[in-house]
């Protein structure tokens, strides 16, 4: 296998270089800031490396993920299937390949939606106050206790086949409430602050307030939001598939457990329910790493001390003169 | 030349559970440019009011805030051209300013908001407010924040706050939240620039020395009312007002042991 490599070096290319002062190359390393961290480098590689899967399905895969090959039902894994055959004698890796392309789009359109709502609305509800917040966060609690799951089964039902795009704007419509409530709490505390106070009582525009002034300032909450939102997209879509709601011939890794299951693959055939289950828990554990690492920059009092020395020795200090590491004034003399 | 008046203004507060609460009562005064006021009062008598009113980040109860005779329009044009001649510097510099943005951010924005140079001149002029407030462009202009020292942020806030070129200027606490050894040179720098561009500034702080170091007039606010206003020296060695007696009676004096008798007078000696 290299593609783990290919990956790790194409992320790498895209981190961004120590930025020069006052490029706006700068201001764009200010705002990755957030993943240059162990645990969110981690997590991007093995997201670039289904990134890459999706992309090239087509290339990399062995088979078709439908091409059926009758001399070889339920094979273990071999030389020739890598992860084994199903029982109409479908290469179960090809499948899985595939399978990435559905789950990846289906995700980030749901994340991308849902954040999109979460910002507009909780940014509003933050910033504005009285009725019109209030009823702002009314709504944003019956989305949030709105059961996401029934209410997709209940709207893909009525099609007979879904798009992608349906599923994730129904699973993004059950999902954004999260995000809006940690976001209004947020623009909550950042209206008050004195720079928002000094901006406003400089005449600036409200909409350059919100955009300039606040949203910079909110990248890490609605990053993280994303992130979340995508994991809950990911695990919904998968679900749905092997409860059989998305149609079969919407092949994602859910179909293929849903095609294990209704021919008791459980628990002899463990080659054709095993990778599908790992892929959705690999990407679930890349998604929570880059929440991880977000939460250690906003909060960095969560890294352990091992951690923190380390971080503490690349700005060329010891951890005994941390506390006293400081720029000595020049405008003060 | 401007002049800013306060006309019985009030302002109450809705407290939910526990009904109105009166945090100015009835205020007034003027505050011309040229002029510095003081204004003295313990936390929570309503100093912070009357700031966030003549920023009009909020709106008085009652009572009228003038500008040269007018009151000040509730938006629009009119209130841009009033917050262009009233600027105000705020009490923590480490929140005053946006911790995302560059120094340059900071000062460009009130300059391109009320337009007062032509665009290929912001960057010259960001240049030379920065020198005014004694700092090294070259060295900050690109700089966040985080990256500079208190008294530095302070000596930006301040740049911004004159970058409109206004007429008056409203320091609330500009130097409580600083390092005590760098507090004279900030407030040496406001002394210089309001006489350097005749400003009229009203210096919000609850330090009787530094009031009296600084300002002409001094003006005791106390639970939402003034009682009492006349010049700093009448003011801090003749107070008229038992809240202003006592006021500076609890203020440290470095010329007065401490086992003098207490409410002795140090005034023979200053006067």
């Amino acid at each position: 296998m290299t593609y783990p490599t290919t990956a790790a070096n194409a992320v790498a290319e895209t981190l961004p270089r120590r930025p020069r002062r006052g490029s706006p190359l700068s201001r764009l390393g200010a705002s990755f800031a957030m993943f240059r961290n162990a645990k969110s480098i981690t997590g991007l590689v093995i997201l670039g490396f289904f990134v890459l899967l999706a992309v090239f399905g087509d290339l990399i895969s062995p088979y078709g993920p439908l091409e059926k090959d009758f001399t070889a039902l339920r094979q273990p894994p071999s030389a020739a299937h890598w992860l084994g055959t199903t029982h109409m004698g479908e290469d179960v890796l090809s499948q899985i390949i595939f399978g990435t392309r559905g789950v990846l789009i289906v995700g980030f359109a749901a994340g991308i939606i849902a954040t999109l709502i979460a910002v507009v609305i909780g940014v509003t509800a933050g910033y504005i106050s009285g009725w019109r917040s209030e009823s702002l966060s009314a709504l944003t609690n019956v989305f949030l206790v709105l059961p996401g799951l029934p209410l997709i089964i209940i709207v893909a039902s009525q099609y007979e086949n879904p798009s992608l795009l349906l599923v994730a704007g129904v699973l993004a419509i059950t999902g954004w409430a999260w995000g809006g409530r940690v976001l209004r709490a947020q623009t909550m505390s950042l209206r008050n602050r004195d720079f928002v106070q000094a901006a406003r009582a400089n005449g600036e525009p409200l909409w350059r307030i919100i955009t300039v002034e606040m949203l910079p300032n909110l990248t890490a909450v609605i990053a993280s939001s994303f992130v979340g939102t995508v994991t809950a997209a990911v695990l919904g879509l998968t679900t749905l598939a092997f409860i059989g709601v998305i149609p079969i011939t919407n092949l994602n890794w859910g179909t293929i457990l849903f095609w294990a299951q209704q021919n008791g693959a459980f628990p002899d055939y463990w080659w054709w329910y095993i990778p599908a289950g790992l892929c959705i828990a690999l990407l679930g554990m890349a998604l929570a790493l880059v929440n991880f690492g977000i939460d250690e920059y906003v909060n960095p009092r969560l890294r352990s001390a091992g951690e923190r020395a380390r971080a503490l020795r690349k700005k060329g200090a010891t951890i005994s003169d941390s506390v006293t590491a400081v720029r000595a004034p020049k405008g003060d003399a | 030349m401007s002049t800013l008046e306060f006309r019985n203004v009030s302002k109450r507060y809705w407290v939910r559970g526990s009904g109105h609460l009166l945090a100015l009562d009835d205020v007034s005064f003027t505050l011309a440019s040229g002029q510095t006021i003081a204004l003295v009062g313990q936390s929570g008598s309503g100093k912070s009011t009357i700031a966030k009113i003549i920023t009009q980040l909020e709106r008085q109860t009652s009572g009228d805030v003038l500008l040269d005779g007018t009151p000040i329009p509730r938006a629009g044009r009119g209130l841009r051209r009033y917050r262009q001649q009233v600027r105000m510097v705020f009490q923590d510099p480490f929140a005053s300013l946006n911790p995302y943005h560059t120094i340059r951010h900071h000062i460009e924005r009130p300059l391109r908001l009320d337009r007062v140079v032509p665009k290929f001149e912001v960057e010259d002029e960001v240049r030379r407010l920065l020198e005014r407030v004694r700092l090294d462009p070259d060295e900050l202009i690109d700089r966040r924040p985080h990256e500079l020292s208190g008294g530095q942020r302070q000596r930006v806030a301040i740049a911004r706050a004159l970058a409109s070129r206004p007429s008056l200027l409203i320091a609330d606490e500009p130097v409580s939240m600083l390092d005590v050894s760098i507090r004279l040179g900030v407030l040496n720098l406001l002394a210089d620039l309001q006489r350097e561009s005749r400003l009229g500034v009203l210096y919000i702080t609850h330090d009787l020395a530094t009031a009296r170091h600084f300002s002409d007039e001094i003006m005791v606010l106390h639970r939402g009312v003034v009682v009492e206003r006349g010049p700093a020296d009448r003011v801090i060695l003749d107070p008229q007002h038992e809240y202003t007696r006592a006021l500076r009676d609890a203020s440290p004096d470095p010329d007065k042991h401490f086992g003098a008798a207490a409410g002795a007078t140090t005034t023979g000696a200053d006067s």
